[in-house]
């Protein structure tokens, strides 16, 4: 098991440098440079243009350019923002909690709704719930975000008027920061002051579409994937020793199977924290969510280069960090590989 | 009267439209602390016929008997609920291939506690000192350690070691062994024949044993119920039936076994397979195979003669001077 963490660990440095050489040069692959999308329309005196780019270390070779990324990296630079000077590692800590708020919410979605329609789907096999489940996953999984995500708006936000269209708070209410996570910011400030008695409740209604939006994509994978692989356990013979005990229906299917049949699935939703970051960039855009994705997207657009590639690289450092506790959590599941040299 | 008692015992599978039957019209008794072999070529109905009464068919396959007596209680007239309380208590089985057949994510001590606690309302130390003691009693070496290993960590043979201590753990009256030993090793399957019969007498409960082996049979069993295509051919005490059977098919299995076959005249095993699902012949359902077959085992299927404890399905049985 140790000896398994290492490894993992040594694979992790190569994973770190392809990153950082991707989004270098992916970001100067595209037309343009910070000064001239700062200035705009207005005509640019070539000259100052030469030096604004010389003052940001932007006008050396591109090979030395990175050079000096790497080894501000190495010693835990991040950089400024180019925009609004502000250091990358604040604004991105600022900004997180928001998409972190969201994408725990989508999780928590798309694996209790996934795990249940994929268990009973399972268990009623052939039914019109399994068709059901199946024929919903598939479009689900199929949807294009934008495209569901301005449906759900036009129809519950607009048509209904049940959901707010955007944001994560109605501005009316001024909820100080102290978590950045806005459901617990609500509820400690509603408890304080009276006055903000509605804003848990609004909050809430702020996520509901998003959170949908951002979830639909794991639900999919989660619910058929339990499907197929409590399928796969039903059939094996442990099963039928456990019927054969005596023991009840749910404790052959939650303490039997369902052990079992979750192994396959833990590395799944493991992997779905990565399409979850994919997906916030778009859901953030559509819902105007303040969080990772839309600061990304808008960095792009300025071409601020630190934000954008410190940006992702956090991103990335992210999602391999949790895809390496799912890995972690996968021995601890299944003695087999827990035991294995 | 006897501790089972199946009456009339159909299964059939497949879908409502095109159905057939695994199992069919199928008669057999079992008393206490008997031993009951169940032989029969694979597909014949044996372990459909065992997982039918344990109600491990539920819905895969649509039973009907005329009764299912265990210990008095129909069990096919009680709940699901009331079911569960025997099967694993009063009635329990221990299936062919033991490395899948323990739950590879708990330990052994887990699984065998939880028919303890489950059927017994063990707690607590009791619960773990019950455990030890039928780790000891299927003769598991360094038992106390070997309670917390993992399935994947046990050879086949202590692994049905394992599984045996489950169907043990609550005394059973009615032990079923679905051939315990086909997957092991031959130098292990002896022992763990041996610990079969030797738990069977000191526990003193009834055991069905399904095999193919017909030496075991001779050896362990008192009667003998053969099968063939989902139902009983032959039924009767061991030692008579290997003396002189009545059903040619059984006549066919015992000269298959090489000291029986030694001087047969005819020729050890039957020519030809069982019969389909879906082609079933009208008549007898060995009439395609049986070297004694007339113009009626063509047309009328033969019922069950039952003289005693004995039974044969055969409009033509084997008289005895036709056997030598
Ligand atoms: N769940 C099921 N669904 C459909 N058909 C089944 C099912 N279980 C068993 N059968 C069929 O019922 C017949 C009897 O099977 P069974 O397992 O009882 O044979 P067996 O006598 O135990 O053979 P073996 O010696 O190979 O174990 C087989 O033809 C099998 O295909
Ligand atoms: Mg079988």
């Amino acid at each position: 098991m140790f000896s398994f963490i290492l490894r993992r660990l040594g694979l992790l440095i190569p994973t770190f440098f392809g990153i950082t050489l991707l989004t270098f040069s992916l970001i100067r692959l595209i037309p343009g440079d910070p000064i001239e999308v700062m200035v705009g329309e207005r005509s640019l005196d070539p000259q100052m243009h030469a030096a604004a780019l010389h003052r940001l270390g932007l006008d050396k070779p591109l090979y030395l350019q990175y050079i000096d990324y790497v080894v501000n990296l190495a010693h835990g630079h991040l950089g400024d923002s180019l925009i609004t000077r502000v250091d990358v590692w604040t604004e991105f800590t600022t900004l997180f909690p928001a998409t972190l708020e969201l994408a725990i919410c989508a999780m928590i979605f798309a694996v209790v709704l996934g795990l249940l329609a994929g268990i009973v789907a399972a268990i009623k096999r052939g039914s019109l719930f399994d068709h059901g489940v199946m024929g919903l996953s598939l479009t689900g999984f199929s949807m294009p975000i934008f495209w569901w995500g301005l449906i759900l708006i036009m129809f519950f936000s607009v048509r209904l008027g049940w959901t707010p269209v955007a944001g994560r708070i109605d501005l009316a209410f001024d909820i100080p920061p102290r978590t950045g996570f806005m459901l617990i910011d609500t509820w400690l400030a509603s408890s304080r002051d009276p006055s903000l008695s509605g804003a848990f409740v609004d909050a809430l209604k702020h996520l509901i579409l998003p959170t949908i939006v951002l979830g639909t994509i794991p639900l999919a994978v989660i619910a058929r994937m339990t499907r197929s692989s409590m399928l796969e356990v039903l059939r094996e013979d442990y099963v039928r020793t456990a019927r054969a005990k005596g023991l009840s229906p749910s404790r052959v299917i939650f303490i039997h199977a369902l052990r079992n049949a979750l192994i396959p699935v833990l590395t799944v939703i493991g992997l779905q924290v990565g399409v979850l970051m994919g997906g916030a960039v778009l859901t953030e855009t559509i819902f105007s969510w303040p969080g990772i994705g839309k600061w990304l997207i808008d960095a792009i657009q300025r071409r601020d280069y630190p934000v954008v590639q410190n940006g992702i690289l956090l991103v990335a450092t992210l999602v391999i960090l949790v895809n390496f506790v799912v890995d972690i959590l996968y021995g601890v599941a299944n003695p087999r590989i827990r035991h294995a040299k | 009267m006897s501790l089972l008692e199946i009456s009339n015992l159909s299964v059939q599978f497949g879908s409502e439209a095109r159905p057939f039957n695994a199992v069919e019209g199928l008669d057999l008794s079992v008393d206490q602390g008997e031993v009951v072999g169940i032989v029969g070529e694979s597909g014949s109905g044996k372990s459909v016929t065992m997982m039918a009464m344990m109600g491990l068919l539920e819905g895969q396959g649509r039973i009907v008997a005329d009764q299912l007596r265990f210990d008095g209680k129909d069990l096919l007239k009680i709940s699901a609920r009331d079911r569960r309380k025997i099967i694993g208590k009063d009635i329990s089985m221990i299936f062919q291939d033991p490395m899948t057949a323990l739950n590879p994510s708990y330990t052994v001590g887990y699984q065998i506690m939880e028919v303890l606690k489950e059927h017994q309302g063990l707690r607590g130390a009791a619960l773990k000192q019950r455990a030890l003691e039928l780790m000891e009693m299927v003769e598991i070496p360094a038992a106390a350690q070997r309670l917390s290993s993992y399935p994947h960590q046990l050879s086949g043979g202590m692994s049905q070691r394992v599984a045996i201590a489950m169907a043990i753990a609550c005394k059973p009256k009615l032990l079923i062994a679905d051939e315990p030993t086909t997957a092991l090793d031959v130098t292990i399957q002896a022992q763990i024949m041996e610990l079969l019969v030797s738990l069977q007498k000191s526990q003193n409960m009834a055991l069905i044993l399904i095999t193919h082996d017909l030496a075991v049979v001779a050896e362990v069993a008192q009667r003998l119920a053969v099968m063939y295509a989902g139902q009983v051919a032959e039924l009767g005490a061991v030692p008579d039936i290997f003396r002189r059977p009545f059903h040619p098919y059984t006549e066919a299995l015992l000269s298959s076994i090489p000291e029986h076959s030694k001087g047969a005249r005819r020729l050890n095993t039957l020519p030809g397979i069982v019969p389909g699902h879906y082609d079933r012949p009208v008549g007898c359902l060995l009439s395609p195979r049986c070297p004694y077959v007339q113009e009626r085992c063509r047309l009328e299927r033969p019922a069950l003669t039952v003289d005693g404890a004995s039974g044969v399905r055969c409009h033509f049985p084997l008289s005895a001077k036709e056997v030598k």
